[in-house]
């Protein structure tokens, strides 16, 4: 049986882990390779690395940090962060990434997915959706870190991107993104319902339940956290016997 | 001892050229290289063939690299070499390929590679992420590996054998979903060893010890 996925993901900047995680034993808690390697031995099912402020100047870092991980870590990693073309979508496949994640490139022009799809398969090419309610049922894409409004609707604009070629979608709730509330349930279940691919519920988790609501109620195939895993509040290990013990599949072993 | 990883652009090869270099370090397995060149595959020892992305477009881009497949060909079949299909690499063991067309594989494992159809229609396709073996035979490359070890899949197509004495291995996906396939000298895996920590490291090891 498939088991649902949690993701620890990391915000980079500058080739440093922006928020410190709370390990111990940690060398260097700012270092994203050290902690990739942590959550590796922790049994994290995946890992994601989201560099925020991609410019065109610091992406060399980004393909040292898929190089070294890749080296050290022997499971699925996932960058995005500045993607805009194609031949960003390969050189960070080149340097170690798994799967590669459009935001704004693919609100800008959803061809771009197409593109890289038929290039290098659907199986590695995520797209990141970050979405706000504006009304009752209804919810549009922000991009620019939720700074700018598109005025597109989030599940038409899921469906295109997976017609497109996206294999998976990342959905951020930009309401809840810090809240530590929860994820916003109706955004995932509704995505979830009009998308044939996995999607991956970010944005809001507080606790441990929370992760439980966004695959039962909200009906993601995977659950992206942050700041619970980094500051210690809890481990993968007991995010994942919560999960379990809801009768969600996980893998313990 | 050489293992030649080939590289024909279909993907990431850096982290299983970096999982296959590990382990032939822990066992002694020597050298691990990634080469499009037909020359070192001819000197190789063990093959490996790895592939992300659609059938027709691998099977396409491997055929285009003048005599690249041929030297695989010749190592696998005729010289019996270890061979390790990974991925779509070894969707292209198979008779033929339907995805988005039939194209034909390389007729290595009687069989057919066939979209995934869950019984569930709640579950996703692509089939992605960690799921359970059920082992159905033994085999040097799993030894170690045990039924309910997990495995890392990306895929939206599997093969599906016309003998079960080809298939080694399967997981649940509403649904018996190919894993592993093997004949002779050759072992197939749907899922990626180089991304399935212990479980996937230990099949490559084996791999690289395996004197079929």
């Amino acid at each position: 049986m498939l088991k649902t996925r949690i993701i620890p993901c990391l915000d980079v900047a500058d080739g440093r882990v922006v928020k410190g995680v709370n390990f111990v034993d940690l060398i260097d808690a700012g270092d994203p390779v050290e902690s990739a390697k942590a959550y590796d031995a922790a049994g994290a099912d995946e890992l994601c690395f989201l560099d925020i402020h991609a410019t065109h100047e610091n992406r060399g870092t980004m393909f040292d940090l898929a190089t070294r991980t890749a080296e050290q870590c022997f499971m699925p990693l996932t960058i995005g962060g500045g993607v805009r073309t194609p031949e960003d979508v390969r050189d960070l496949l080149l340097a170690g990434a798994d799967k590669v994640s459009f935001n704004s490139a693919a609100v800008a022009d959803p061809d771009v997915v197409a593109r890289a799809a038929d290039r290098f398969g659907s199986q590695c090419i995520v797209v990141a959706i970050d979405a706000k309610t504006v009304s009752p049922g209804k919810w549009e894409i922000f991009t620019h870190g939720g700074r700018r409004e598109t005025g597109i609707d989030a599940v038409e604009f899921a469906k295109t991107v997976v017609a497109k070629g996206a294999g998976e979608i990342l959905l951020t709730s930009m309401d809840r993104d810090g809240t530590r509330a929860g994820f916003n349930l109706p955004l995932t279940r509704a995505i979830s319902d009009a998308v044939s691919v996995p999607v991956i519920a970010s944005g809001g988790v507080g606790n441990l339940d929370h992760l439980v609501e966004g695959v039962t109620e909200g009906g993601a195939s995977a659950v992206l956290a942050a700041s619970i895993f980094h500051f210690g509040d809890y481990t993968i290990r007991e995010a994942k016997e919560h999960m379990a013990a809801a009768g969600i599949p996980m893998r313990l072993s | 001892m050489l293992t030649v990883l080939i590289d024909y652009d279909s993907g990431n090869l850096h982290s299983a050229e970096k999982a296959f270099q590990r382990m032939a370090a822990e066992v002694g397995g020597g050298e691990v290289i990634v080469t499009d060149r037909p020359d070192d595959v001819a000197r190789a020892d063990r093959i490996v063939l790895p592939g992300d992305g659609a059938f027709p477009a691998c099977r396409e881009a491997l055929m285009a690299r003048d005599g690249l497949f041929e030297a695989i060909r010749e190592g696998a079949v005729e010289r019996a070499k270890p061979f390790m299909g990974i991925c779509v690499g070894m969707q292209m063991m198979a008779t033929v390929g339907r995805e988005y067309r039939d194209t034909d594989g390389f007729g290595w494992v009687a069989g057919e590679v066939v979209k995934i159809t869950p019984s569930d229609a709640s579950l996703k396709v692509p089939h992605m992420g960690w799921n359970n073996l059920v082992l159905e035979a033994q085999h040097p490359v799993l030894e170690g590996v045990e039924t309910g070890d997990h495995a890392y899949f990306v895929h939206s197509y599997h093969m599906v054998v016309e003998q079960s004495s080809s298939r080694l291995a399967h997981v649940d996906y509403g649904g018996d979903v190919t894993a592993i396939v093997a004949t002779q000298n050759m072992i197939g895996l749907q899922f990626h060893p180089e991304k399935s920590q212990e479980a996937g490291l230990r099949m490559i090891a084996n791999f690289l010890t395996w004197k079929p």
